[in-house]
């Protein structure tokens, strides 16, 4: 993930290029000018609370809704105008499972590969092969709606990839998987982006985004509110806390005079504790060997680095307890 | 699950930029195939177009077609053979004009599912999705028709008026199946619930075949029904089935002044015409609708 952060990028280099994309329903602007630069080969995360807009950019992306105004370019072809060349390019994982429940699972993968212009030979080997590396060799035979959801969204994710697009678009992949089933999911999609495809995905989870994306744009109300590589995001958002843990050989004032000139803000006391607003994160090991020189135990002292859910309820106000009420 | 790879030890493949009515027709024929593997799943969906009209021939035929006498005879055991075979006529129409039904409630479930946006979102030409549909509908409404033409010969039908019509007459309802399943299409993509697609049709279909000579012959109808009845366009596609199928009476009733004679309207005087065109009418107007709404992608 570092090595692949550094990269640099050209803009010819774009696999997915969005300027002022705008779209209304009614009276909702769901997506109120969203720009953003996929650059090839990376995975990109679009994360935001429900309804923020992160499905209609990802249909807009797609082809399955046009846009009121603005341009995008997927795999260097406009959606619009070239709405067909788009489709060749990509693979779409909706939040739903985009499969035939009444098939079995062979047969939807058989379905796709022969409207991508596979003869039936051809279909037949790949929907096979398919089967067996998402370990559904078995119930392949079944019809879908016997499946469990983890087997949908596995199979989901088999038919986007009949034909190995060099671009996949991810909508919310693991809503509605148990652990498991995300675990699995993950899987698959990480060893997929190994191989050199490049990622969009949409999320709800920030740990999804924290961990997967190398560069997020977290959207809300239709607007990418704020963009960059989940440790800038975190940097420039959520500031990281030192917690001092005080008893009678470590002084609230040894402490404080200890910390002082590292904090962003006056410590402050919360119970037995002191909590401390960091700068900067490169000068913890500086304020570890104050503390200790003014006489601190190592295990007094505990790092709580921002977590994305810090950087989210910073941009959009809202925290998951929220978002679960919202839902 | 670590062999899982999309692209490295695979080239990536972009599908090939063919395109044409070849190509348009291979993707019809992919969805065809995928619509009948429905069947074998959901065999009660047949139930519409098999068990249904079967019923209709055994209730119309045997319990109304014991009371019912064409105009101007008496009922007798006679009359009650002559009327089973005037009504299967009606049937057959009646089953073929509630495809649009059938058709509509397949459509609004396909919609309903996530699988439409994959369909969408394939490098595939719009109207393979609805051709497909459209052309397995037909062969489940052949299914239909050829059970009932079976039920039919059991209860003493039988096409009376040489082969060669016969098979304009079967022709004639395949192009009344097409033109009802485009609408059919259509609607399927209006409403939102299989349910509603079923209240619409049975709302709109079930009297406008029963206010028809379907069943009964239209003669004895008070006036403003029978102008209704007689210028509904089911009537004259029961008509034209009856006349190719020589499933009418031996001695014309007004010609034999047992009703009081009256200019029939040009509809059923023309019968396999006036259903020409309302194929074309229908066919095209629901075809045209259709393939508009399905480009238009659904708005949510």
């Amino acid at each position: 993930m570092l090595e692949m952060s550094g990269r640099t990028h050209r803009d010819g280099d774009l696999a997915i290029e969005a300027v002022d994309l705008r779209r209304r329903f009614g009276e909702t602007l769901a997506a109120d000018g969203i720009s953003l630069k996929v650059p090839r080969g990376s995975v990109f995360g679009l994360l935001g609370p429900n309804g923020a807009g992160k499905t209609t950019t990802v249909r807009m992306l797609t082809t399955l809704l046009r846009p009121d105004s603005g341009t995008a370019r997927v795999a260097g072809y406009d959606i619009v105008r070239d709405a067909v060349e788009v489709r060749r390019r990509i693979g779409l994982v909706g939040q739903y499972a985009a499969v035939d429940e009444i098939l079995s699972g062979y047969q939807n993968l058989f379905l796709i590969g022969r409207l991508y212009g596979m003869n039936g030979s051809q279909a037949k080997k790949r929907a096979n092969e398919l089967l067996e590396r998402f370990d559904l060799l078995e119930p392949g035979k079944k019809a879908v709606k016997t499946y469990s959801g983890g087997m949908r969204r596995r199979l989901d994710l088999a038919a986007s990839l009949v034909v190995s697009p060099p671009i996949l678009f991810l909508d919310e992949p693991t809503t509605g998987l148990d652990p498991n089933g995300r675990a699995a999911t993950w899987d698959i999609i990480s060893t997929m982006t190994k191989g050199g495809t490049t990622v969009m995905l949409t999320t709800q989870y920030l740990e999804e985004a924290d961990q997967f994306a190398e560069q997020i744009a977290v959207i809300d109300h239709g607007k990418v509110v704020a963009e960059g590589t989940p440790a800038q995001l975190k940097a420039r958002l959520g500031k990281s806390t030192l917690v001092v843990h005080l008893d009678d050989n470590m002084t609230e004032a040894k402490a404080r005079s200890a910390v002082d000139r590292y904090a962003a803000a006056p410590p402050a006391l919360r119970q037995n504790e002191l909590v401390v607003q960091l700068n900067d994160l490169g000068q913890t090991a500086e304020i570890i060997t104050a503390l200790a020189q003014a006489g601190a135990n190592l295990d007094q002292i505990h790092i709580a680095k921002a977590s994305m859910d810090d950087v989210f309820f910073e941009l959009t106000g809202k925290n998951r307890a929220q978002e679960g009420l919202a839902a | 699950m670590s062999s899982v790879t999309a692209t490295s030890g695979e080239s990536t493949f972009i599908p090939s930029r063919a395109s044409g009515l070849g190509k348009t027709l291979d993707e019809i024929r992919v969805f065809v195939w995928r619509n009948l593997s429905h069947i074998p799943r959901m065999p009660e969906r047949l139930a519409d177009v098999t068990v249904m009209p079967i019923m209709f021939v055994l209730l119309f035929g045997y319990v109304f077609g014991s009371a019912i006498a064409m105009p101007g005879q008496v009922v007798t055991a006679d009359s009650a053979a002559f009327y089973r075979s005037y009504l299967i006529g009606g049937i057959f129409v009646q089953s073929v004009v509630f495809m649009s039904i059938t058709t509509a409630v397949g459509v609004v479930s396909d919609m309903k599912e996530g699988v439409i946006d994959r369909f969408r979102s394939l490098p595939i030409s719009r109207v393979s999705v609805l051709g497909g549909r459209a052309i397995a509908s037909l062969f489940e409404g052949g299914l239909g028709i050829t059970v009932m033409a079976l039920c039919g010969l059991l209860v003493g039908w039988g096409a009376r008026a040489g082969f060669g019509n016969a098979v304009a007459g079967f022709a004639l309802l395949a192009g009344i199946a097409l033109a009802m399943i485009c609408l059919g299409i259509y609607v399927g993509q209006l409403v939102k619930n299989p349910m509603t697609a079923q209240a619409i049709g049975f709302t709109a279909i079930f009297p406008l075949t029963f206010a028809s000579n379907a069943f009964v012959p239209t003669d004895n109808m008070p006036v403003w029904l029978r102008t209704f009845a007689e210028w509904n366009p089911v009537s004259a596609m029961v008509q034209a089935v009856r006349e190719l199928f020589g499933n009418v009476p031996a001695v014309d009733p007004m010609a034999a002044g047992l009703i009081p004679a009256r200019d029939l309207p040009w509809p059923l005087e023309n019968p396999v015409l006036a259903t020409l065109i309302w194929i074309v009418v229908l066919g095209t107007i629901g075809m045209t609708l259709a393939v508009r709404k399905y480009s238009q992608g659904k708005d949510r």
